[in-house]
């Protein structure tokens, strides 16, 4: 992979921040910069196509319509979907997730089909390691519905404990939501080994994919999982669509989340029926110019390949890994080798906050995120308050992870703690 | 480098030599409040007295995790606040927020906000203002709370 002409590819890359010092952007798992490819696709839509779709007569409607539906069947076939039908277009993970929670709600609440709908008692199996995205909807379903709520812990070294999976995954577990890469540790977990578990107990499975689609090929045909979900934007696609493929027989039982216009087969004034999947699932005019950006983000990524991507990551990752282990006073969160995991790097420098570690890399012009990357009960049980995240993609360089390390040592001398 | 512009010497001493930090009995309200983008948190207690009829701050005392402008910021209310009655306190703390809202750093009340003038370049970072405040927005609300609990100058 050539490294300098995929920089060329996005704009954004060539602008200087702070005064005077080169971009060196290590935030991609918080979002990804876009590449010239996506930004032109989504203007060329806006100056040449643009309408609404699925209800627009004439041509620039059949154009826009066209336009929206290629881009579900470029998004089925870049994860191994059986067909465009699976995958439903949302604002985002969070709000994939929101739908199979509320959906999983309104079948317990509307008597709908035995296999979703939840009775107490019931349990949903979380982890420590989610976002908040993969917390905060499984809590608040457990309310609804007196179904409750458990979780696996996490080892030590980042890794999701699997000793307690005869415990945790019984005939009353229903639903087992996990993300298949944490975004803090970059820990990859074994969904599939996981998903065979919990379908030998009759659970249904969601894979959190926001963290594992952009970087490495994923195939939900294989993966194991029943529901997957992931975002646009830290895909290289634009912010405002994410995705939530789902096998089409569950996604026909499931009773719509939002109502509203485009999802409806008939409307009477005291009820309606629905259309079919995905469409059930659209209310309302959707992130059209965003879909077809996406498109262009499966493009961009299907032309450089996956595997040279993640080849490209795990060379920088070792790197990093390698060159922050060396640095005394400095701990990693999660595995310290380059196996298993993705390339997100989390870490602690003793002595000094990840607010004011990422305010001295910023005047360096390295773009790294500091907080609980909304990952708060992760950090609690590794018994943090806060960590600094140094996240790699296609267009990183080697020499932007030296300035990372040489980065971290200004601060510890900034702060005096070296 | 820019640096230097929101970590000022004197922000760096009061986030390594703290004052008033600490705990402290008896209290009158205590507080607890959280920035939700970083889990940093601050436990602030506030003791009032009666100053000639008036409610005055008699003491602050907090427990806080966090970074370098969230800790120094706590430590700099406390050395601005405390003995102060509490209307003047509660100007300092107005006046205070309205240095960490003024993008620029304008011309901030040297007399009202002594060190804390210091903090007009972290009003440059909107990321960081919010660490600035939080002893400042944990204060407010203790000092209500005392003040309620008390009835001091209410007469």
């Amino acid at each position: 992979m050539d490294v300098a002409r995929i920089r060329k590819d996005f704009p954004i890359l060539e602008r200087t921040v702070r005064g005077s010092r080169p971009l060196v952007y290590l935030d991609s798992a918080n979002t990804s910069q876009k590449p010239r490819q996506v930004i032109d696709a989504m203007t060329g839509f806006y100056e040449r196509h643009n309408a609404n779709i699925h209800r627009a007569n004439h041509e620039l409607g059949e154009e826009a319509t066209e336009a929206y539906e290629g881009a579900r069947m470029k998004v089925a076939a870049f994860i191994g979907a059986a067909d465009e039908t699976e995958v439903v277009f949302t604002k985002n993970i969070s709000e994939a997730i929101n739908l199979v929670a509320y959906a999983i709600g309104n079948a317990t609440t509307a008597g709908g089909p035995a296999r979703l709908a939840l009775r107490p008692g019931d349990e949903i199996v979380i982890s420590e390691m989610e976002h908040h995205s993969n917390i905060v909807p499984w809590q608040l379903l457990c309310q609804r519905t007196g179904a409750r709520l458990r979780w696996f812990t996490v080892t030590p070294d980042g890794r999701l404990d699997l000793s307690a999976l005869d415990e945790l995954l019984t005939e009353r577990t229903r639903l087992v939501a996990l993300a298949h890469q944490s975004n803090v540790l970059g820990s990859i977990n074994p969904i599939t080994m996981i998903a065979e578990r919990a379908h030998a107990v009759g659970a249904l499975v969601l894979a959190d994919a926001a963290q594992s689609v952009p970087h490495m090929g994923i195939d939900v045909s294989v993966l194991g999982a029943d529901f997957v979900g992931f975002t646009g934007h830290k895909m290289c696609g634009p912010t405002g669509i994410g995705a939530l493929w789902a096998r089409r027989e569950l996604l026909e039982d499931m009773p719509p989340f939002l109502g509203g216009g485009e999802m409806i087969e008939s409307v009477w004034i005291d009820h309606s029926t629905f259309a079919p999947p995905p469409h059930k699932f659209e209310a309302g005019t959707m992130p059209i110019a965003e879909a077809v950006g996406l498109a262009a983000a499966v493009d961009y990524l299907t032309e450089v390949g996956l595997d040279a991507v993640r080849e490209h990551e795990q060379v920088l990752l070792t790197r990093a890994l390698d060159a922050v282990r060396e640095i005394g006073g400095v701990r990693i969160l999660g595995p310290v080798e380059a196996v298993d995991r993705g390339s997100a790097v989390s870490f602690i420098v003793d002595g000094v906050h990840p607010h004011d570690v990422g305010q001295v890399l910023d005047d360096r012009g390295v773009a790294v995120r500091a907080g609980h990357h909304c990952a708060w009960p992760l950090h609690r049980a590794l018994g943090v308050q806060a960590s600094t995240r140094a996240s790699l993609y296609l267009y990183n360089t080697h020499d932007e992870v030296d300035a990372l390390v040489d980065g971290i040592t200004a601060v510890q001398k900034f702060f005096g703690v070296a | 480098m820019q640096l230097e512009s929101m970590f000022q010497e004197i922000i760096l001493d009061h986030y390594r030599h703290p004052h008033g930090k600490g705990l402290r009995e008896p209290f009158d309200a205590q507080v607890q409040h959280v920035n939700p983008t970083c889990g940093d948190e601050v436990t602030l207690r506030v003791t009032l007295k009666d100053s000639g009829g008036e409610a005055a701050v008699a003491d602050v005392s907090y427990d806080a995790l966090g970074c370098s402008i969230s800790q120094a910021s706590a430590s700099v209310l406390t050395d601005l606040v405390t003995g102060k009655q509490v209307d003047e306190a509660m100007r300092i703390a107005a006046a205070f927020g309205e240095l960490m809202r003024s993008r620029d750093g304008a011309a901030p009340d040297d007399e009202l906000l002594g060190d804390a003038v210091a903090f007009a370049g972290v009003a440059k970072y909107p990321a960081r203002i919010k660490c600035a405040l939080l002893g400042w927005m944990a204060f407010k609300d203790a000092t209500a709370q005392a003040l309620a609990a008390t009835g001091i100058g209410r007469s």
